[in-house]
Protein backbone atom coordinates (compact mmCIF):
# COMPACT_ATOMS: atom_id res chain seq x y z
CA UNK A 1 0.00 0.00 0.00
CA UNK A 2 1.06 3.72 -0.66
CA UNK A 3 -0.08 6.72 0.55
CA UNK A 4 -0.52 9.76 -1.52
CA UNK A 5 -0.47 13.10 -0.73
CA UNK A 6 -2.67 15.68 -2.68
CA UNK A 7 -2.29 19.32 -2.53
CA UNK A 8 -4.36 21.62 -4.07
CA UNK A 9 -3.31 25.31 -4.11
CA UNK A 10 -4.60 28.23 -6.12
CA UNK A 11 -2.86 29.33 -9.18
CA UNK A 12 -0.96 32.44 -8.95
CA UNK A 13 -2.80 35.79 -9.09
CA UNK A 14 -6.22 33.96 -7.97
CA UNK A 15 -7.35 35.70 -4.88
CA UNK A 16 -7.62 34.06 -1.67
CA UNK A 17 -10.17 35.16 0.45
CA UNK A 18 -10.03 32.56 3.27
CA UNK A 19 -5.90 33.26 3.02
CA UNK A 20 -6.80 37.53 3.54
CA UNK A 21 -9.57 36.95 6.22
CA UNK A 22 -7.78 34.29 8.41
CA UNK A 23 -4.29 36.26 8.01
CA UNK A 24 -6.41 39.37 9.66
CA UNK A 25 -7.96 36.96 12.46
CA UNK A 26 -4.41 36.02 13.25
CA UNK A 27 -3.52 40.12 13.30
CA UNK A 28 -6.37 40.43 15.38
CA UNK A 29 -5.37 38.05 17.65
CA UNK A 30 -2.24 40.08 18.14
CA UNK A 31 0.42 38.16 15.73
CA UNK A 32 2.79 40.03 14.48
CA UNK A 33 5.12 40.12 11.17
CA UNK A 34 2.96 37.92 9.10
CA UNK A 35 3.75 38.54 5.50
CA UNK A 36 1.29 36.12 3.67
CA UNK A 37 -1.39 33.56 4.93
CA UNK A 38 -2.64 31.19 1.80
CA UNK A 39 -5.25 28.37 2.35
CA UNK A 40 -4.07 25.15 0.86
CA UNK A 41 -6.45 22.05 0.38
CA UNK A 42 -4.02 19.00 1.43
CA UNK A 43 -6.29 14.79 0.64
CA UNK A 44 -3.88 11.86 2.06
CA UNK A 45 -5.31 9.40 -0.36
CA UNK A 46 -4.33 5.23 0.96
CA UNK A 47 -3.81 2.99 -2.76
CA UNK A 48 -3.36 -0.03 -3.32
CA UNK A 49 -1.48 0.44 -6.24
CA UNK A 50 2.65 0.19 -7.03
CA UNK A 51 3.42 4.07 -6.60
CA UNK A 52 3.77 4.86 -10.92
CA UNK A 53 0.08 3.90 -10.67
CA UNK A 54 -0.98 5.67 -7.46
CA UNK A 55 0.22 8.37 -9.16
CA UNK A 56 -1.74 8.48 -12.26
CA UNK A 57 -4.77 7.52 -10.72
CA UNK A 58 -4.13 10.63 -8.50
CA UNK A 59 -3.89 13.05 -11.33
CA UNK A 60 -6.55 11.36 -13.01
CA UNK A 61 -8.67 12.35 -9.13
CA UNK A 62 -7.62 15.94 -9.49
CA UNK A 63 -8.68 16.08 -12.82
CA UNK A 64 -12.07 14.56 -12.69
CA UNK A 65 -12.84 15.77 -9.34
CA UNK A 66 -10.12 17.10 -6.52
CA UNK A 67 -9.11 20.05 -8.86
CA UNK A 68 -10.61 22.89 -11.00
CA UNK A 69 -7.99 24.02 -13.59
CA UNK A 70 -9.43 27.65 -13.87
CA UNK A 71 -8.61 28.51 -10.79
CA UNK A 72 -6.24 25.35 -9.15
CA UNK A 73 -3.03 23.44 -9.56
CA UNK A 74 -2.58 20.27 -7.79
CA UNK A 75 1.07 18.55 -6.51
CA UNK A 76 0.77 14.71 -5.77
CA UNK A 77 3.77 12.80 -4.01
CA UNK A 78 3.35 9.28 -3.35
CA UNK A 79 5.18 7.90 -0.05
CA UNK B 1 -48.90 20.06 -25.58
CA UNK B 2 -50.33 21.09 -22.15
CA UNK B 3 -48.86 22.78 -19.53
CA UNK B 4 -49.36 20.37 -16.92
CA UNK B 5 -48.27 17.37 -19.69
CA UNK B 6 -44.54 18.92 -19.12
CA UNK B 7 -42.57 16.86 -16.95
CA UNK B 8 -40.09 18.46 -14.49
CA UNK B 9 -36.94 16.46 -13.43
CA UNK B 10 -35.76 18.14 -9.98
CA UNK B 11 -33.00 16.80 -9.42
CA UNK B 12 -32.11 15.87 -5.86
CA UNK B 13 -28.91 14.03 -3.50
CA UNK B 14 -28.24 13.91 -0.29
CA UNK B 15 -27.54 17.72 0.88
CA UNK B 16 -29.56 19.45 -1.55
CA UNK B 17 -32.37 21.43 -0.14
CA UNK B 18 -34.36 23.88 -2.06
CA UNK B 19 -35.93 21.14 -4.54
CA UNK B 20 -39.05 21.36 -2.52
CA UNK B 21 -39.05 25.32 -3.64
CA UNK B 22 -37.99 24.60 -7.19
CA UNK B 23 -40.53 21.69 -7.60
CA UNK B 24 -43.51 24.39 -6.23
CA UNK B 25 -42.39 27.04 -8.51
CA UNK B 26 -42.72 24.98 -11.49
CA UNK B 27 -45.99 23.67 -10.05
CA UNK B 28 -47.05 26.72 -9.94
CA UNK B 29 -47.09 27.41 -13.08
CA UNK B 30 -48.57 24.57 -14.33
CA UNK B 31 -46.34 21.87 -15.31
CA UNK B 32 -45.80 18.54 -13.62
CA UNK B 33 -42.79 18.09 -11.18
CA UNK B 34 -41.33 15.72 -9.77
CA UNK B 35 -38.23 15.19 -7.53
CA UNK B 36 -36.04 12.87 -8.78
CA UNK B 37 -33.07 11.35 -6.36
CA UNK B 38 -29.62 10.76 -9.08
CA UNK B 39 -29.63 7.06 -8.28
CA UNK B 40 -33.25 6.95 -9.86
CA UNK B 41 -31.96 8.25 -12.99
CA UNK B 42 -29.06 5.83 -11.94
CA UNK B 43 -31.23 2.65 -11.56
CA UNK B 44 -29.26 2.30 -8.48
CA UNK B 45 -32.91 1.62 -6.97
CA UNK B 46 -36.23 -0.71 -6.66
CA UNK B 47 -37.46 -1.39 -10.19
CA UNK B 48 -40.78 0.83 -9.65
CA UNK B 49 -38.44 4.20 -8.59
CA UNK B 50 -36.59 4.00 -11.40
CA UNK B 51 -36.40 6.97 -13.43
CA UNK B 52 -34.90 8.27 -17.57
CA UNK B 53 -33.81 11.37 -17.93
CA UNK B 54 -34.84 11.25 -21.51
CA UNK B 55 -38.55 11.03 -19.74
CA UNK B 56 -38.60 14.72 -18.66
CA UNK B 57 -39.14 17.77 -20.98
CA UNK B 58 -37.16 19.97 -18.35
CA UNK B 59 -34.27 19.64 -15.80
CA UNK B 60 -33.79 21.78 -12.79
CA UNK B 61 -30.37 21.15 -10.35
CA UNK B 62 -31.89 22.74 -7.26
CA UNK B 63 -29.76 24.97 -4.43
CA UNK B 64 -28.46 23.51 -1.32
CA UNK B 65 -25.39 21.87 -0.28
CA UNK B 66 -25.08 18.72 -2.61
CA UNK B 67 -22.62 16.14 -1.12
CA UNK B 68 -21.88 18.71 1.73
CA UNK B 69 -20.00 20.80 -0.54
CA UNK B 70 -16.88 18.91 0.20
CA UNK B 71 -14.05 19.37 -2.36
CA UNK B 72 -15.69 22.01 -4.12
CA UNK B 73 -19.28 23.41 -4.32
CA UNK B 74 -20.96 21.39 -6.97
CA UNK B 75 -18.18 19.69 -7.52
CA UNK B 76 -19.31 15.82 -5.67
CA UNK B 77 -22.52 15.90 -7.82
CA UNK B 78 -20.78 17.13 -11.14
CA UNK B 79 -18.45 14.25 -10.84
CA UNK B 80 -20.52 11.63 -10.76
CA UNK B 81 -23.44 13.47 -13.21
CA UNK B 82 -20.28 13.46 -16.13
CA UNK B 83 -19.51 10.41 -14.85
CA UNK B 84 -22.52 8.19 -15.32
CA UNK B 85 -25.14 10.57 -17.14
CA UNK B 86 -23.48 12.37 -20.10
CA UNK B 87 -25.04 10.85 -22.70
CA UNK B 88 -28.10 11.54 -21.15
CA UNK B 89 -27.24 14.82 -19.94
CA UNK B 90 -25.32 15.60 -23.34
CA UNK B 91 -28.74 14.13 -25.64
CA UNK B 92 -30.85 16.54 -23.48
CA UNK B 93 -28.71 19.75 -24.06
CA UNK B 94 -28.99 18.93 -27.82
CA UNK B 95 -32.59 18.21 -28.25
CA UNK B 96 -32.60 22.37 -26.72
CA UNK B 97 -34.31 21.04 -23.37
CA UNK B 98 -34.43 23.53 -20.66
CA UNK B 99 -32.04 23.03 -17.99
CA UNK B 100 -31.32 25.40 -15.02
CA UNK B 101 -29.39 25.38 -12.06
CA UNK B 102 -30.09 27.84 -9.36
CA UNK B 103 -27.29 28.54 -6.97
CA UNK B 104 -25.49 25.28 -5.60
CA UNK B 105 -27.43 24.11 -9.58
CA UNK B 106 -25.35 26.82 -11.22
CA UNK B 107 -21.76 25.45 -10.02
CA UNK B 108 -23.35 21.42 -10.71
CA UNK B 109 -23.36 23.37 -14.31
CA UNK B 110 -20.19 24.98 -14.33
CA UNK B 111 -18.48 22.07 -12.62
CA UNK B 112 -19.56 19.80 -15.27
CA UNK B 113 -19.32 21.77 -18.03
CA UNK B 114 -22.14 22.67 -19.15
CA UNK B 115 -21.75 26.07 -18.63
CA UNK B 116 -20.53 28.62 -20.23
CA UNK B 117 -19.91 25.54 -22.71
CA UNK B 118 -18.60 27.32 -25.75
CA UNK B 119 -17.32 24.68 -28.00
CA UNK B 120 -19.60 21.43 -27.01
CA UNK B 121 -22.87 21.06 -24.63
CA UNK B 122 -20.07 19.17 -21.91
CA UNK B 123 -16.83 20.76 -22.32
CA UNK B 124 -14.06 18.44 -21.00
CA UNK B 125 -12.81 20.03 -18.04
CA UNK B 126 -14.64 23.36 -16.25
CA UNK B 127 -14.15 26.67 -17.96
CA UNK B 128 -15.17 28.97 -15.52
CA UNK B 129 -15.30 28.67 -11.19
CA UNK B 130 -17.69 29.65 -8.94
CA UNK B 131 -15.25 30.50 -6.02
CA UNK B 132 -15.22 31.97 -2.34
CA UNK B 133 -17.27 35.23 -2.51
CA UNK B 134 -14.47 38.62 -1.93
CA UNK B 135 -15.88 39.06 1.48
CA UNK B 136 -15.20 35.29 2.55
CA UNK B 137 -18.50 35.22 4.32
CA UNK B 138 -21.85 33.24 3.25
CA UNK B 139 -23.81 36.75 1.42
CA UNK B 140 -27.45 36.28 2.57
CA UNK B 141 -29.31 39.35 1.37
CA UNK B 142 -32.10 40.23 -1.09
CA UNK B 143 -30.36 41.30 -4.80
CA UNK B 144 -30.92 43.32 -8.05
CA UNK B 145 -30.65 41.54 -11.31
CA UNK B 146 -30.97 43.31 -14.47
CA UNK B 147 -31.89 41.29 -17.40
CA UNK B 148 -29.32 41.56 -20.11
CA UNK B 149 -29.98 39.01 -22.69
CA UNK B 150 -31.02 39.60 -26.10
CA UNK B 151 -33.51 36.53 -26.20
CA UNK B 152 -31.17 33.60 -26.75
CA UNK B 153 -31.87 32.34 -23.04
CA UNK B 154 -35.36 30.56 -22.82
CA UNK B 155 -35.94 31.18 -19.19
CA UNK B 156 -35.96 34.76 -19.63
CA UNK B 157 -37.71 35.76 -23.17
CA UNK B 158 -40.95 36.60 -20.87
CA UNK B 159 -38.63 39.26 -19.26
CA UNK B 160 -38.67 42.33 -21.17
CA UNK B 161 -34.27 43.26 -21.69
CA UNK B 162 -33.31 45.98 -18.94
CA UNK B 163 -36.03 45.17 -16.51
CA UNK B 164 -34.70 44.66 -13.08
CA UNK B 165 -35.72 41.65 -10.96
CA UNK B 166 -35.44 41.02 -7.00
CA UNK B 167 -34.30 37.43 -6.15
CA UNK B 168 -32.38 36.72 -2.74
CA UNK B 169 -29.04 35.86 -2.72
CA UNK B 170 -27.56 32.96 -0.41
CA UNK B 171 -24.43 31.80 -0.79
CA UNK B 172 -20.61 31.41 0.06
CA UNK B 173 -19.25 30.63 -3.28
CA UNK B 174 -21.17 32.36 -6.54
CA UNK B 175 -17.71 34.73 -7.83
CA UNK B 176 -17.53 33.85 -11.23
CA UNK B 177 -14.22 33.63 -12.61
CA UNK B 178 -12.04 32.49 -15.62
CA UNK B 179 -8.79 31.87 -15.73
CA UNK B 180 -6.47 34.95 -15.96
CA UNK B 181 -5.35 34.01 -19.37
CA UNK B 182 -8.69 33.50 -20.71
CA UNK B 183 -10.48 35.89 -18.78
CA UNK B 184 -10.80 38.78 -21.55
CA UNK B 185 -11.83 36.29 -24.74
CA UNK B 186 -13.86 34.36 -22.53
CA UNK B 187 -16.01 37.28 -21.77
CA UNK B 188 -16.46 39.08 -25.11
CA UNK B 189 -17.56 35.52 -25.94
CA UNK B 190 -20.12 35.63 -23.15
CA UNK B 191 -21.26 38.78 -24.59
CA UNK B 192 -20.73 37.69 -28.38
CA UNK B 193 -23.16 34.73 -27.94
CA UNK B 194 -25.59 36.51 -26.01
CA UNK B 195 -25.05 34.11 -22.75
CA UNK B 196 -25.10 36.68 -20.52
CA UNK B 197 -28.55 36.77 -18.28
CA UNK B 198 -28.19 38.56 -15.61
CA UNK B 199 -26.15 41.26 -14.08
CA UNK B 200 -26.22 42.34 -10.35
CA UNK B 201 -27.28 46.08 -10.40
CA UNK B 202 -27.87 48.55 -7.23
CA UNK B 203 -31.33 50.46 -6.85
CA UNK B 204 -30.90 53.02 -9.53
CA UNK B 205 -30.24 50.04 -11.89
CA UNK B 206 -26.06 50.65 -12.37
CA UNK B 207 -24.18 48.17 -12.08
CA UNK B 208 -22.57 48.00 -8.55
CA UNK B 209 -20.50 46.51 -6.38
CA UNK B 210 -20.32 45.11 -3.22
CA UNK B 211 -23.26 44.75 -1.34
CA UNK B 212 -25.00 44.73 -4.72
CA UNK B 213 -22.99 41.86 -6.48
CA UNK B 214 -22.33 39.99 -3.33
CA UNK B 215 -19.93 38.28 -4.47
CA UNK B 216 -17.41 39.97 -6.76
CA UNK B 217 -18.05 38.00 -9.97
CA UNK B 218 -16.35 39.19 -13.12
CA UNK B 219 -18.39 41.74 -14.51
CA UNK B 220 -20.90 42.21 -11.88
CA UNK B 221 -22.44 38.82 -13.86
CA UNK B 222 -25.11 36.82 -11.79
CA UNK B 223 -26.68 34.30 -14.41
CA UNK B 224 -25.36 32.89 -17.97
CA UNK B 225 -26.27 30.54 -20.08
CA UNK B 226 -25.02 28.23 -22.84
CA UNK B 227 -24.83 29.61 -26.57
CA UNK B 228 -27.78 27.62 -27.35
CA UNK B 229 -30.36 29.54 -24.56
CA UNK B 230 -31.54 26.10 -23.50
CA UNK B 231 -28.89 25.81 -19.87
CA UNK B 232 -29.15 28.49 -17.56
CA UNK B 233 -27.07 28.70 -14.30
CA UNK B 234 -27.92 31.88 -11.80
CA UNK B 235 -26.35 32.06 -8.50
CA UNK B 236 -29.60 34.33 -6.72
CA UNK B 237 -32.57 32.23 -6.17
CA UNK B 238 -36.13 32.88 -8.10
CA UNK B 239 -37.79 29.77 -7.15
CA UNK B 240 -37.73 31.72 -3.87
CA UNK B 241 -40.20 34.66 -4.97
CA UNK B 242 -42.76 33.18 -7.20
CA UNK B 243 -45.42 35.02 -4.75
CA UNK B 244 -45.26 38.06 -3.61
CA UNK B 245 -45.73 37.40 -0.64
CA UNK B 246 -42.27 35.90 -0.24
CA UNK B 247 -40.41 39.74 -0.94
CA UNK B 248 -38.95 41.00 1.84
CA UNK B 249 -40.82 44.57 0.97
CA UNK B 250 -43.90 42.97 0.66
CA UNK B 251 -45.91 44.54 3.36
CA UNK B 252 -44.06 48.43 2.11
CA UNK B 253 -44.31 47.85 -1.78
CA UNK B 254 -48.39 48.63 -1.82
CA UNK B 255 -48.29 45.61 -4.44
CA UNK B 256 -51.11 42.99 -4.16
CA UNK B 257 -49.47 40.27 -1.49
CA UNK B 258 -51.14 37.43 -3.03
CA UNK B 259 -49.70 38.24 -6.71
CA UNK B 260 -46.78 37.12 -9.39
CA UNK B 261 -43.46 37.37 -7.36
CA UNK B 262 -40.57 38.06 -9.68
CA UNK B 263 -38.82 34.80 -10.16
CA UNK B 264 -41.66 33.17 -11.44
CA UNK B 265 -41.24 34.50 -14.96
CA UNK B 266 -37.89 32.42 -15.12
CA UNK B 267 -40.09 29.14 -14.78
CA UNK B 268 -43.03 30.27 -16.78
CA UNK B 269 -40.99 31.41 -19.64
CA UNK B 270 -39.18 28.04 -19.91
CA UNK B 271 -42.49 26.51 -20.03
CA UNK B 272 -43.74 29.01 -22.76
CA UNK B 273 -40.84 27.66 -24.40
CA UNK B 274 -41.64 24.08 -23.97
CA UNK B 275 -45.61 24.30 -25.44
CA UNK B 276 -44.15 26.64 -27.82
CA UNK B 277 -42.03 23.83 -29.20
CA UNK B 278 -44.68 21.22 -29.31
Amino acid sequence: MVVAEIRIELKQGVADPEGQNTRKALELLGFKGIKGVRSIKFFEVELDAPAEEAKKQCEEMCRRLLANPVIQKFKITVK
Amino acid sequence: MKPNEIKVCVLRIEGTNCEEETAAAFAIVGASPEKVHLKQLLHQCPKEMRRDLEDYHVLAVPGGFAAGDYVRAGAILAARMKSALSKELKAFVEKEKPIIGICNGFQVLVELGMLPAFEAAISKEPQAALYTNDSARFECIPTLLKNENNGKCVFTRNLPKGKVVMFPSAHGEGKLMFSSEHERDYLNLLEKNDQVVFRFVGPDGSYAGYPWTPNGAISSIGGICNPAGNVLGLMPHPERVVNRITHPDWTRSGLDPSGEGDGRVVFQSAIDHVIGKG
